[in-house]
């Protein structure tokens, strides 16, 4: 049996300035267990899209990021409007956020496509009008 | 050295602590307990910013730094000031005059850091253009900076410049000169430098980046400030031409001076150490883009902000900017300074995992997992009450086997609370001339004697009972 351990984020929906608070509480924890950088580096990077994409797209949800001895599992749940297209959504550049988001500097359409390429999996569940939820692992 | 690695001249001055909380709730590194009373540093943690001694009301924390009587100690000496030093006095235009004023004071040689600095920003530009699919690049010249990166910013290690500090450049040359010109060994001649902040001072000892450091000593500038008052009353026709650093140079005193000197667009300067670890976050989660160059000083203001300084840091910088107002932008180019063979670092600067908490990844999943059930139980008020910065701090410390949980006051109240009720229960619904049964006394007794011991024991973790206090360190 490999110990797991499970830190729970609630994520407030529309504040942007609050926006990245959980990725950098995780980020601290993973240092305090001896992650490596890289693997740090990876999760601080995809989680933090993972949040904005919350704040920005779906009012808020929670996050869970797992530990075990062989991986980070993130777990972003939000009961937002879903996602019409995810092949749409990934592609780089594509965004749907609102145009005062994008004065903002957010909305650049790289969320997903970063969320991917930083994860060593990812995976995607949604329903239209009832929500998305987002399983990311990085491999250690 | 090992035991060196985590040399400190932030120190505590015990007679003076009186145990409260202000230090502990602003050391950006939560390197300070109070525990029976007295603050704790903790070595490994600390990165000798200085804060505390900033925040401390009782004047306990203090810079530990060498007497300017170390002057005495060596054949020749070479004054290394700080530019920083300039911005302490008032309607001062002309840089010889604190110069001559140190040679006055008992030097032999002044060269000064600034000099130096203008060397160090030439080969800054060289090496960031030579390597600028790296940038950005983080500036290595405030040693506070290099040890909070090394402790908590393990990715960012290979982003800082690994290029010496101009104070560091400056004893090299200085020492190359004096030996030149006098024919003594190396350990005949000083090199002592004219600090603005305690960091500097543990560089000297234990420096980053190199071995050794050519610096031999290194004094404050707030004790050399007045001494050099009475020996700037001269003629300045009188005046030995010795200044020799241009706008940059003595720019770099200032908070954004060093960036000046890369004559770069795409920078950072920040300042402060609240500031500095605001940006170092970011900087590891790649949220700032676009930047060449991130200047960080941990003192407000720069290094005119240091806590060995005796001006006001924001009036020092301006009085900076009106120094070097009609100053040429540089007065040093690498190619006349053939003393200096190589600015760059020659040791990497390793990643020390101090605030990790066990020594395997497995061991310290499991103490985290203690840590958050701990945390659970404790209030959330970071109060500060049981020594450590925050309840998730205590619970940390609990859990690497500093502390207790009735550290905490509340959990402490709760156990008494529940010891206090015990007792009762067995007391209160007891007629007055019925007698305890053998057991209930056994039990009564062992209630007291729990709440005697917990009492005594309060404020007191374990280990530090049996520790020996650390003594007045000065």
């Amino acid at each position: 049996m490999s110990e797991q351990l499970t830190f729970t984020y609630s994520i407030d929906g529309d504040d942007f300035t609050r926006a990245g608070e959980a990725s950098s509480s995780v980020k601290n924890k993973l240092k305090m267990l001896g992650v490596s950088s890289e693997a740090i580096r990876k999760v601080a990077i995809a989680m933090y899209e993972g949040e904005i994409n919350m704040v920005i797209h779906a009012d808020g949800g929670t996050i869970d990021v797992s530990v075990s001895d062989d991986d980070i599992t993130m777990v972003l749940a939000d009961k937002g409007p879903g996602i019409p297209d995810i092949d749409k959504a990934m592609q780089e550049g594509y965004s749907t956020a609102r145009e005062e988001v994008r004065s903002l500097g957010f909305g650049a359409g790289m969320g997903l496509p970063n969320m991917k390429r930083f994860t060593d999996e990812m995976q995607i569940d949604t329903v239209l009008g009832e929500g998305t939820t987002i399983t990311m692992k990085v491999h250690l | 050295m090992d035991n060196n690695k985590f040399m400190r001249s932030v120190r505590l001055k015990e007679s003076a602590c009186q145990g409260c909380i202000n230090c502990i709730k602003h050391c950006p590194t939560q390197a300070i307990r109070v525990h029976n009373g007295k603050a704790h540093i903790i070595d490994k943690f600390c990165i000798d910013c200085g804060r505390c001694i900033r925040y401390c009301p009782h004047h306990a924390k203090i810079a530990v730094y060498d007497p300017l009587s170390v002057i005495n100690n060596f054949k020749y000496t070479v004054a290394l000031p700080a530019p920083s030093l300039y911005a302490q006095y008032n309607n001062l235009f002309n840089v010889d005059i604190v110069l001559n004023a140190l040679l006055k004071l008992g030097f032999d040689d002044v060269y000064e850091v600034s000099a130096a600095a203008e060397l160090v920003s030439e080969a800054s530009r060289e090496y960031i253009k030579e390597h600028i699919e790296e940038a950005p690049f983080i500036s290595s010249a405030c040693p506070s900076v290099i040890r909070l990166i090394r402790v908590k910013f393990p990715s960012l290690i290979s982003r800082l410049l690994p290029i010496k500090a101009p104070v560091e450049v400056a004893a090299e040359i200085a020492r190359a000169r004096a030996m030149r010109k006098t024919g003594l060994k190396s350990e005949e001649i000083g090199i002592i430098f004219i600090s603005p902040c305690p960091s500097k001072v543990s560089y000297a000892k234990s420096p980053l980046g190199i071995e050794k450091s050519n610096i031999d000593n290194v004094v404050a500038i707030k004790d050399v400030y007045p001494l050099l008052l009475p020996h700037m009353r001269h003629d300045e026709s009188q005046l030995i031409p010795l200044s020799r650093s241009g706008r940059i140079g003595i720019g770099w005193s200032n908070a954004g001076g060093e960036v000046a000197g890369l004559l770069a667009d795409n920078y950072l300067a920040a300042d402060g150490i609240v500031n500095i670890l605001r940006v170092l976050e970011e900087l590891e989660d790649e949220k700032l883009h676009g930047l060449t160059f991130v200047e960080l000083s941990a003192c407000s203001g720069g290094c005119v902000g240091g806590t060995l300084t005796v001006e006001n840091a924001y009036i020092a910088a301006t009085k900076t900017k009106r120094l070097v107002k009609y100053q040429p932008v540089s007065k040093n180019h690498l190619a006349d300074n053939p003393e200096v063979t190589d600015l760059h670092w020659a040791d990497n600067v390793e990643y020390e995992p101090v605030f990790r908490l066990g020594n395997t990844f497995k061991e310290s999943l499991k103490m985290m997992s203690d840590v958050e059930d701990l945390t659970a139980r404790f209030p959330g008020l970071d109060c500060g009450s049981c020594g450590a910065p925050t309840c998730q701090t205590l619970a940390e410390d609990i859990v690497r086997g500093d502390a207790t949980p009735n550290d905490c006051i509340y959990v402490f109240r709760a156990n008494i609370a529940d010891l206090s009720r015990k007792i009762e229960d067995l007391t209160v619904n007891r007629k007055n001339d019925q007698i305890f049964s053998a057991g209930d006394s056994e039990l009564l007794g062992s209630y007291i004697r729990t709440l005697t011991a917990e009492l005594a024991s309060f404020g007191v973790p374990a280990h530090a009972r049996k520790e020996v206090s650390d003594k007045d360190e000065t």
